[in-house]
């Protein structure tokens, strides 16, 4: 029961992460209608960005650990949007009106590029951060196993919490919100009606890339260690996820996020952790073939 | 003037902040843990060179407003193609007696040529049926696998374990595509994607069988009608060497190898050129076109999808288990998503459907970064790079004019 | 008594709550012109998509009946099935070409099932052996026949993409026809064409009915079309039947009139039926 419960909490916690990524993947595909590849190598740049301006807000900056924190959340926010910006505009805007798999291909040629250039920039080895926030609480004391909930992932959860509810309040009651939806609905239709669909777009890849950015910073803090190629399995998980829950829809990436992490984290500890992924992908396909809609899509009639 | 320039700083502005944290500072590993260290010069050029850069092509653009139009397709376009296609195939059977070729360019050619397979078994999938499938790699290592197995365990030749590495693969697409090709559109490329990563990590973790990440070694080498190409024959054989009255020499098996690999490639394109004047092949395309059509027009689009599915992992299958021969050892490290993404990067940028565009995206995809290879660093970064650049340039991919699979005159 | 080529009885389709066709019963005759007509949002294209397959009505029976005897539920077969076997054809509100592929392939691909079985499965059109080459020399000729009907001929092998709006219209109904159907379901034939085309469209219709001999079922804006050519016209609105007769009946009807029209007070709005 003990380690059952563990396991929640750390699955909670991963799959939280996931949430934060798959927010970007269903805002992208709800809208433009394109797997956004490129979308995981933005969350392993928002790790880099977040693991160098931590470093250099203390070592440089001497600043405490608090004040490092948050440059470093803010740092990283800045950074991932204007990358995720300029991915649209240099790499996917140009095609927007071409055949529907040039936007793909573009966005694989972009991650690969990405990967690659951090490889070079930072080196391709394992980059180890030594535990910024320690401690945490212990929720019960079994024979022999405890459940401890740390202050990290108490700072993950809350935080992805914070940024969803801020999230889905801004969709469903701002003037950006109103306009992302009627996009997603009809592009030409909201085009039509003065909504400017580039800057819609935008704003888009942009919080998609700042959310990612803060999945990366909360993955560096969290387990200490990245490297240029994390991104890409968050990144298909991620997807998963928002697939499970339903594409275009928020909660349901959340939701998504949050099954795929426990999932992962019950199937490592009860099963094997070597086909952890294997699970993952099986339910998936379950999933969609069961309901292919997700688990909180809309069903959709098929327009003839 | 000014606008180009204003235009320019402004990129180069925007180039200069997103390389600020990634190249301005370098994470060292030290003593005492993870350290930063400035390389502020870096930025700066990074900046330089997206300003010149932007306002040279603004400039030109300015200059030359209507540089990248393209002469428009002569009307014998078609009979062209089909001669460069001749032209091609000559080159290709001739390429290891020219003066210049040497065994590293045969064996540069050779690999070139597994992608063009892969990339001709690939487009009856995405570039005929239209179905976008992010896993391919699973077919290739289904039949590099079924190879390496077959002739270990039952010790069966090459040309016995061809045809059923082959036939695995497409059992195996035929198993796989049955519940993923009910799904619409991009959920299949999703859930490809996962079976691709399923595959690899079955095969990373089943130690009993795949040998686990060390993969298997010691694979049979093929033999040409019983004639070996190892310097002494083993019982009962004759080198081919020895048959021909040549001196023994390691060139032998690496031309070998070519031309299986050509011949190979060869059957999978005149297997697709042929399956295209097919009803088959038409309702493949005609699925690609418009679906909910094809369902009024009784075609059953699950069977359709699911024969392309399994076909092009036949194609796969044989490719992988010419992998495994020539390669002698095969590992999960070989069959990883990134060479799925190649594949489809092969058959989007040739021009979904052109089997010339596949080649002329193969030399340029797989050989050039091979002649860079002095470059390794930047190789991949100049790979996706291409692939961005090719897909902007030529969004419909580099030779995408269709003919048509009969003409009214034809038949008759 | 013969039964009726397409018999629907209580025919009932919802959307979420809001019925889309409603206890909907009406027959179509072989060698008839079936019309639907009915103000837009009436039920119209989603009755075509029910005896099609496209989608499944929660109540009613839908029973085609071939003049050999065989009859099929429709409510029961998946959409493809109901072509290759009930033998029902249908063309689109908005048309559903394959665009890159040429006319004369269109009309190729609408014969798959014959080639298919000529071919065996195309293994034996792989092998390049006679059985599927005087196959193939049939299905062009059948599709020759039909370019002929359409007046498409000089365009056989462009690209279906680049035809006129018109001539896609034309080429869509002879494709459907290349599926050799008993029941022609055609889904607003003439929205979009221009008076002459219009007319054109008619004599090729009828011709459709008298020389091939089949059923057709229409459904149509366009009165002109419907009032000259149909023998029958049911009439829907809010997924009901309102009225059912022959197009003098039917033009008269005061239900009619109302639905199209609506109250007499603001009658200015709708549009007239003719």
């Amino acid at each position: 029961m003990e380690y059952f419960l563990q396991q929640m909490i750390n699955g909670l916690t991963l799959g939280s992460i996931y949430g934060l990524i798959a927010i970007g993947y269903t805002m992208v595909y709800s809208i433009l209608g394109m797997i956004n590849f490129a979308h995981g190598t933005i969350y392993m740049l928002g790790a880099f960005i977040s693991l160098i301006a931590y470093l250099a807000a203390t070592t440089i900056g001497g600043a405490p650990v608090v004040v490092a924190l948050m440059v470093a959340l803010f740092a990283t926010m800045a950074f991932t949007a204007l990358w995720g910006w300029t991915m649209e505009r240099v790499a996917y805007r140009p095609l927007r009106q071409a055949p529907r798999l040039a936007p793909l291909i573009s966005a694989i040629g972009v991650s690969i590029v990405l990967q690659n250039f951090v490889a070079q920039a930072q080196g391709a080895r394992v980059k180890p951060l030594p535990p910024v926030i320690q401690g945490g609480f212990t929720l019960m004391d079994g024979d022999g196993f405890s459940v401890n909930l740390s202050w990290m992932q108490i700072i993950v959860i809350v935080m992805t919490l914070a940024l969803m509810a801020g999230f889905s309040w801004m969709i469903a009651h701002t003037r950006l919100g109103r306009a992302q939806r009627a996009c997603e609905q009809d592009m030409k239709m909201a085009s039509l009606l003065g909504i400017d669909i580039d800057r819609v777009v935008s704003t888009t890849f942009v919080i998609g890339a700042a959310l990612a950015g803060v999945a990366g910073l909360m993955v560096t803090l969290y387990y200490g260690v990245i490297d240029f190629y994390i991104g890409f399995l968050a990144g298909i998980k991620a997807f998963t996820a928002a697939v499970l829950g339903g594409i275009g829809s928020l909660p349901g990436a959340m939701l998504g996020g949050l099954l795929i992490g426990l999932i992962e984290a019950l199937w490592s500890a009860y099963f094997s952790i070597e086909y952890k992924d294997v699970a993952t992908f099986g339910i998936l396909i379950m999933v969609l073939v069961f309901r292919p809609t997700g688990l909180l899509g809309r069903p959709d009639v098929e327009k003839i | 003037m000014r606008g180009p320039v204003r235009d320019a700083a402004l990129a180069a502005f925007v180039a200069a902040a997103l390389a600020l944290p990634m190249l301005g500072f370098r994470l060292v590993d030290s003593a005492s843990g993870l350290t930063l260290a400035g390389r502020f010069d870096l930025v700066a050029w990074a900046a330089g060179l997206v300003f010149a850069g932007r306002l040279g092509l603004r400039l030109l653009g300015g200059l030359l407003p209507s540089l990248p139009a393209l002469p428009a397709p002569p009307a014998r376009l078609g009979d062209m193609r089909r001669h460069a296609g001749w032209a091609l195939t000559a080159f290709a059977l001739v390429l290891p007696f020219l003066p210049f070729a040497d065994r590293n360019l045969v064996d540069k050619a050779t690999l070139v040529l597994i992608y063009v397979m892969l990339g001709w078994g690939l487009n009856i999938v995405v570039g005929l049926a239209g179905l976008l499938d992010l896993g391919f790699v699973a077919f290739y290592a289904v039949g590099a696998y079924s190879y390496a197995l077959l002739s270990q365990t039952f010790g069966l030749s090459f040309w016995v374990c061809l045809p059923l590495a082959g036939l695995f693969a497409a059992l195996f697409g035929l198993v796989l595509g049955f519940p993923v090709l009910r799904l619409r559109g991009d959920y299949i490329a999703i859930v490809t994607m996962g079976l691709g990563e399923i595959i690899r990590v079955v095969l990373q973790n089943w130690q009993d069988v795949t040998g686990g990440p060390n993969g298997i070694t010691g694979i049979e080498r093929p033999s040409l009608f019983g004639l070996s190409f190892k310097a002494t024959a083993p019982e009962g054989q004759r080198t081919f060497a020895e048959f021909f009255g040549l001196e023994f020499s390691g060139d032998h098996r690496v031309i070998f190898l070519y031309f299986l690999i050509l011949a190979l490639a060869l059957a999978t394109n005149l297997f697709t050129l042929r399956i295209r004047r097919l009803p088959v092949g038409r309702a493949w395309e005609a699925l690609r076109e418009d679906e909910i059509a094809c369902r009024s027009l009784g075609i059953n689009p699950t069977m359709v999808k699911l024969s392309a599915f399994a076909l092009g992992a036949m194609f796969a299958g044989f490719a992988g288990s010419f992998f495994a021969t020539r390669q002698g050892f095969i590992s999960p490290e070989s069959f990883t998503f990134h060479e799925s993404a190649v594949i489809l990067a092969i058959v989007v940028l040739g021009g979904m459907g052109s089997q010339i565009g596949i080649v002329l995206a193969a030399l340029l995809l797989v050989g050039l970064p091979e002649w860079f290879r002095e470059l390794q660093q930047f190789r991949m970064l100049a790979f996706g790079g291409a692939m961005v650049l090719i897909m902007l340039w030529k969004p419909a991919g580099l030779l995408s004019r269709r003919d048509p699979t009969i003409r009214l005159g034809d038949a008759g | 008594m013969t039964r009726p080529l397409l018999a629907v009885e209580h025919v009932g389709m919802r959307f979420g709550g809001l019925f889309a066709v409603n206890d909907l019963s009406f027959e179509a005759g072989q060698g008839e012109i079936t019309a639907v007509i009915g103000p837009n949002g009436a039920g119209k294209t989603t009755l075509f998509n029910c005896i099609t397959g496209f989608y499944k009505p929660q109540v009613g029976r839908m029973t085609l009946s071939h003049p050999d005897g065989a009859s099929f539920l429709l409510e029961r077969l998946d959409d493809h099935v109901i072509t290759r076997r009930a033998r029902v054809a249908r063309t689109f509100q908005n048309i559903r070409l394959f665009a890159k592929m040429s006319v004369l392939e269109n009309l190729m691909v609408a014969q798959h099932k014959r080639l298919m079985a000529a071919s065996l499965f195309s293994v034996a059109g792989l092998l390049g052996l006679g059985r599927y080459r005087n196959a193939e020399r049939d299905a062009v000729e059948l599709a020759r026949h039909w370019l002929e009907r359409v007046d498409l001929l000089d365009f056989a092998d462009v690209e279906a993409g680049s035809l006129p709006y018109g001539h896609q219209r034309r080429l869509e109904i002879a494709r459907a026809m290349c599926t050799g159907p008993l029941l022609l379901c055609l889904d607003e034939p003439a929205a979009g064409l221009n008076p002459r085309e219009s007319a054109e469209l008619n004599v090729l219709l009828r011709s459709i009915r008298d020389r091939d001999g089949i059923g057709l079922l229409l459904i149509e804006h366009d009165m002109s079309v419907v009032m000259e050519i149909s023998d029958r016209v049911v009439v829907l609105d809010y997924g009901r039947k309102i009225a059912e007769g022959t197009p003098a009946q039917v033009k008269g009807d005061p239900a009619v009139i109302r639905a199209y029209l609506g109250e007499p007070d603001d009658a200015e709005t709708g549009r007239p039926p003719c």
